[in-house]
């Protein structure tokens, strides 16, 4: 029963750091099934995740915080736009500098609004998100089995977690069963398609993007706003480069983006949880070989030894009127 | 009865300092097939695409049942009734074909709705064209004339009753294209005009009502597709254009220096594009390939020179063979004495971006002559480019000018200077005088001569049938993938034509 | 239309625009520097002076130009094959074990110049294992290098930080780290430099990294314009299609470009090693790998560009840290902010400028056009 213990624990945990790599990962899905490619995943997290922490601290507003998050995100989501859609300017670089400009400026502007170390001042009850906890799940905890399941792995979780998982099956219908989905997903592929059909490929580019902008608005705030109590200088450690391994790993697929962004943040929370602790059979596995277990798995799966991962056709070129 | 579906007034249309159309003019009647030809770059792409409002005209008018319309976007034309099949097929490869034909006219935000009422009115068209096509198939899994089927349906599904099809037949195999001109015929009958752009006269012929002549820009003549004849289509086409008459002796020809027998390319796609071609090339002498363009010239011309793959046949050089099929050096085919101008010298012969100088040694770049050891020498290679430049009247004689700089005329003599002056014992050129100005155009006919004469060995792919005559002294004709037929250069243009045309070519490799 | 811009005059194209595209990037920090309630031109002020004001202060410019030379280099070589490295980072970091090694294994017994040879030559070996395997995918496998080199970053910050915890860190020692080097493991200061100007370099950790920093641009110079190889690789960076018909192997450039890219940026390590800190650290990287991505774009991949581009970097290093100091509401992540601006403003946006100057130049010159235009029959 211990091991189901620990399981239980290792799977909540599991799904608390999975969120935001769900949200950035379907964010990047939206503007990379459009042919834009976004590094700058981890720069619109990092910049929400301040705005959200800012805002909500000065209005005490978990709601206003989420809103300036997903503004903050948007914004800086059109001016990657603007940079590889308007300007056709090289996307990757554009999105280097983007995570480079929110890097600095978070710290900088947080240092000079609150004067706490690049911290935004710890958010009381009411201006950050709660917990939810299902009826009853302090008396079904006892139930053997399902028990903890229902009470620790599905109760107890924060508005925004239950969001994320939500939004995979809303993408997947958004991306597969409507009429802006359908043109997305031509647009990544053959943009001269979408032209010929009489629809605007910067138009519908652009949408993508602040599709993007939005999603990463909800990463960011998750961070700030849910998982702790206000903004940390430079809290997203890496998670938008892992969600953007995950998208690759997942084959650009909703569904598959959902698993692998379970499987990085299980990887991740193993990591913590093993540390010390030997495995029986392989012995003790080296923490960071767990932090970089994501990152190995998406080379070997690009480089073709486990499937093939093939991006959208017109992915980081900009569009042209061919003459 | 004598209905116009579209009027064309004065279009006029410029890319930079290319003039693409000159003050067109042309009236399309309806439930007729007009056909448009034209060599290819005589602007009926262009025009197409101005009808389609893929571009805007600098100026002209357009009458569609006699209104005039502004068509700013495809959408526009879309909504006044025209549709438009592409060279390039517009179709996104991982859809099914329910989703590319949805694509643009799904009627509702939500997609469930309209697909049930695509796939009824898909159903439809099917029935009433014979346009049979499983909806739920995925593009990349069928076959060109397949795909081709789906942009046509994509075109009926938004209602059109104007349909431009662009070189359609370009990428269909000849039962594929029969069965085009089927379906064309029903669409006809159906009541629907079809606007049927082609370089190949056989096809005007054998489905227009009219055919209109494009050449160099300009609208040069409407017939009644009966009341004219090949002949006359293929001369309104090529112009009556100052012949260029190259002094040249007798040739002398000596050894077989190139070899090439049962020579087969497929493309990417697994078309074949040069389908069991065998032939010799003597030393002094020009063997010239004439075809109008896509006839796998271009292909032929790139697996002898080792920059694409052949999937069959073999290829000897100075009796020597060289491996087709597997992985070749074009470095060691140099060193084997195979020199070669390619017919794209923007993207293959040149490095625009580069100075001139470091486009003089393109490919040659291991000769010891340009070397020190790993590094360059500068000053040979500058002295080099500097020889050149003197010898080939490059203009402006600079070695250090960007070659982005230099008019097409004088890029050309870059590379042709680079690869002659290697003395090499095949020279392969493809397009010699593409986009070149006549005052370098006789410059280039005179090297090419005097290479012959120095016992050279030359094979010459180009579109300009006139070139190919004056130069060659054996002409080969190419039609859809295979010689057709030998000439001398003596031909009349006419007897050329109808093999390039694939009319005379057919019986010819019957028998 | 093979070109969607109008031709311009050199001065303009190398000169003009990029300092355009700066000089906005600045005008944009100033904004900020703005906002956090500052005054923007007093931050100027401390930051020249921070950068120039004393011997000692210069000394720390060079010293973080120096590095920001290498990484620059590094982005720079790969770019002119058309390749994006974008792992300078992780290549520098892992290029830190060979000089960590050779420093380790000599430091006592023999003197700097016989260990600095074999740690440059370690350096190497290392950046450039790390850079090879990404090419080696890219050539091989057609996995994106863009997509691998992010990868690699990562896999290297965790492979280090197993090994400076694990493995080089000596026994009873916290922190993670190597020991401390002996002299042999210590470069020479330049202080005889700047006293030639009549400088003092203090505490400065300006060191004979820097003379190797300017030997790899005048190398790299010489690769790229001057040696077979580096006509190959400009040739498949610009038309891949016209190094298939000269006979170059695209594989076979990739993955060579990829390991002198990676060297170079492996190279970067022995600057803060063995001329600073005297022990590998954990991060010493620092970004420097990114801010090659900055230089490399700002000094249009031209090492007479990269120089003063790594120089103007050098100075917001160590003038921000000037700033810092001075005026507490801006910290030294204000040159991330810059950094990031410049990397907006003259890579992704380097067109915005052009076609107003363009247009301002075919107003203002166009007798003087139309000479150069005139061509040749």
């Amino acid at each position: 029963m211990d091991f189901f213990h620990v399981l239980v624990v290792l799977l909540e945990s599991t799904i608390r750091v999975s969120v935001p790599l769900v949200f950035a990962a379907l964010a990047g899905l939206f503007t990379e099934r459009a042919g834009v490619f976004d590094i700058g995943l981890e720069g619109k997290m990092l910049g929400a995740a301040f705005a959200a922490g800012a805002a909500a601290a000065v209005t005490q507003s978990v709601w206003i915080g989420l809103i300036a998050a997903i503004l903050i995100s948007v914004a800086l989501s059109l001016v990657h736009g603007y940079a590889s859609i308007t300007q056709r300017g090289n996307q990757i670089v554009s999105g280097v500098a983007i995570n480079f400009i929110v890097a600095g400026s978070t710290v900088i502007l947080g240092e000079a609004w609150f004067r706490q170390g690049g911290r935004t001042p710890a958010l009381a009850e009411g201006a950050r998100f709660q917990t939810i906890s299902f009826p009853d799940a302090d008396m079904i905890r006892e139930v053997p089995l399902l028990g903890p399941i229902y009470a620790d792995l599905l109760s107890g979780h924060f508005l925004l977690t239950y969001l994320a998982f939500a939004m995979v099956p809303i993408s997947w219908w958004i991306l597969y069963r409507t009429r802006f989905g359908l043109r997305l997903r031509a647009v990544g592929e053959n943009p001269g398609a979408v032209d010929t059909a009489g629809i605007s490929v910067i138009w519908l580019r652009y949408r993508a993007v602040i599709c993007c902008g939005i999603l990463c608005g909800f990463a960011g705030a998750y961070l700030s706003l849910a998982m702790t109590a206000g903004f940390v200088k430079g809290m997203t450690a890496g998670k938008g480069y892992i969600a953007l391994a995950a998208l690759i790993f997942a084959k650009w697929r909703p569904k598959n983006v959902m698993f692998a962004c379970l499987l990085f943040g299980f990887l991740d929370a193993l990591a913590i949880r093993l540390q010390g602790t030997p495995l029986p059979l392989i012995g003790q596995v080296p923490v960071q070989f767990m932090q970089a277990l994501p990152y190995i798995l998406t080379v070997i799966l690009l480089a073709g030894f486990i499937g093939k991962a093939i991006p959208p056709k017109a992915g980081g070129v900009p569009y042209v009127k061919e003459r | 009865m004598d209905d116009i579906a579209i009027e064309l007034h004065g279009i006029d249309k410029s890319f930079g300092l290319v003039h693409a159309n000159k003050d067109i003019n042309l009236k399309v009647r309806k439930g007729t097939i007009h056909g448009i030809i034209g060599e290819n770059g005589a602007g009926k792409s262009t025009l197409m695409s101005i009808l389609y409002g893929f571009y805007q005209a600098d100026s002209g008018e357009i009458l569609v049942d006699g209104k005039p319309v502004a068509i700013r976007d495809p959408n526009t034309a879309i909504s006044v009734g025209i549709g438009m099949v592409h060279q390039h097929f517009m179709l996104v490869e991982n859809f099914t074909v329910l989703e590319n034909v949805m694509l643009g006219a799904e009627d509702s935000q939500v997609l469930n709705k309209g697909i049930a009422k695509a796939r009824t009115e898909l159903k439809r068209l099917e029935n009433e064209y014979a346009l049979e096509v499983n909806p739920d198939a995925l593009i990349e899994e069928l076959p060109v004339g397949l795909q081709q089927r789906v942009e046509i349906l994509k075109a009926l599904y938004r209602k059109a009753d104007i349909l431009i099809l662009d070189e359609p037949t370009g990428v269909l195999t000849p039962a594929e294209a029969d069965h085009l001109f089927r379906i064309l015929g029903q669409l006809k009958s159906q009541g629907k005009t079809i606007i049927f752009i082609t370089h190949k006269l056989r096809e005007i012929m054998a489905i227009t009502d009219e055919v209109s002549v494009m050449r160099r820009g300009e609208m040069v003549a409407t017939r009644n597709t009966r009341e004219t004849s090949v002949e006359e289509l293929a001369e309104l086409m090529v112009g009556r254009r100052v012949l260029l008459r190259v002094d040249k002796g007798e040739a002398s020809p000596g050894d077989v220096k190139l070899a090439v027998q049962g020579l087969t390319v497929k493309d990417s796609r697994g078309v074949t594009m040069v389908d069991d071609v065998s032939f010799e090339v003597r030393s002094g002498e020009i063997v010239g390939i004439a075809g109008v363009a896509g006839n796998g010239q271009s292909e032929l011309l790139e697996a002898i020179a080792g920059i694409r793959k052949a999937t069959a046949g073999t290829v000897l050089l100075n009796g020597k063979s060289v491996d087709v099929m597997g992985h070749r050096d074009p470095a060691e085919l140099r060193a084997r004495g195979l020199a070669h101008v390619p017919e794209d010298r923007h993207h293959v012969g040149l490095v625009l971006k580069f100075e001139e100088s470091e486009n003089a040694i393109l490919g040659y770049h291991h000769d010891p002559r340009y070397l020190n050891g790993v590094f360059l020498n500068i000053d040979a290679i500058r002295k080099d480019a500097e020889e050149k430049i003197a010898k080939y009247d490059i203009r402006p004689p600079n070695a250090r000018l960007k070659t982005a700089n230099f008019s097409g005329g004088n890029q050309q003599k870059i590379v042709l200077a680079r690869e002659m002056e290697r003395d090499p014992d095949v020279l392969i050129i493809g397009q010699p005088t593409r986009g070149v100005d006549v005052g370098a155009i006789e410059f280039i006919h005179k090297r090419i001569i005097e290479m012959r004469d120095q016992g050279k060995a030359v094979l010459l792919v180009s579109v300009e049938l006139d070139e190919i005559r004056s130069l060659s002294d054996r002409i080969l004709v190419m039609f859809a993938g295979r010689v057709v037929g030998e000439r001398s250069p003596d031909a009349t243009e006419g007897e050329l034509g109808l093999l390039m045309a694939g009319v005379e070519g057919r019986k010819e490799a019957a028998e | 239309m093979s070109t969607p811009y109008a031709k311009l005059p050199g001065w303009v194209e190398y000169g003009l625009i990029p300092l355009i595209n700066l000089a906005v990037a600045f005008l944009v920090a100033g904004l900020v520097v703005l906002l956090v309630g500052e005054n923007p031109l007093e931050a100027a002020y401390h930051l020249i002076n921070g950068a120039f004001g004393r011997g000692e202060y210069i000394g720390f410019t060079l010293y973080y130009a120096t590095t920001f030379i290498f990484t620059g280099l590094a982005v720079a070589v790969a770019f002119h094959a058309g390749l994006f490295n974008i792992g300078g980072e992780g290549q520098a970091y892992v290029g830190g074990i060979g000089v960590a090694l050779a420093c380790l294994w000599l430091d006592q017994t023999m003197p700097w110049y016989v260990v600095f040879p074999l740690a440059i030559l370690g350096s190497v070996f290392f950046g450039a294992l790390w850079a090879f395997l990404p090419g080696w995918l890219q050539a091989k496998r057609g996995s994106h290098i863009v997509i691998t080199t992010i990868m690699f970053n990562f896999i290297a910050s965790s492979l280090m930080v197993y090994l400076l915890t694990r493995v080089l860190k000596p026994l009873g020692s916290m922190a993670p780290q190597t020991r401390t080097f002996a002299e042999g493991g210590q470069l020479p200061k330049l202080d005889w430099l700047l006293s030639i100007f009549g400088l003092d370099v203090g505490t400065a950790p300006f060191n004979i990294s820097f003379l190797l920093a300017l030997v790899a641009a005048f190398g790299v110079w010489a690769l790229i314009w001057r040696t077979r190889l580096g006509y190959e690789m400009r040739t498949m960076g610009h038309s891949p299609s016209a190094a298939r018909y000269a006979g170059i192997r695209e594989s076979r450039i990739t993955v060579i470009t990829m390991m002198i890219s990676g060297g170079l940026a492996g190279m970067m390590a022995l600057n803060p090693i063995m001329g600073e800190q005297f022990r590998m650290q954990l991060d010493f990287v620092q970004g420097a790998g990114f801010v090659g991505i900055a230089v490399a774009l700002m000094g249009r991949s031209h090492p007479g560009g990269i120089i003063p581009a790594a120089i103007l970097f050098g100075v917001l290093y160590q003038g921000g840290a000037e700033i810092a100091f001075e005026m507490p509401s801006i910290s030294r992540d204000m040159i991330v902010i810059i950094q990031g601006l410049v990397i907006l403003f003259a890579g992704a946006l380097e067109n915005m400028f052009r076609p107003a100057i363009a247009r301002a130049f075919a107003m203002r010159g166009q007798r003087a056009a139309a000479v150069v235009q005139t061509r040749g029959a």
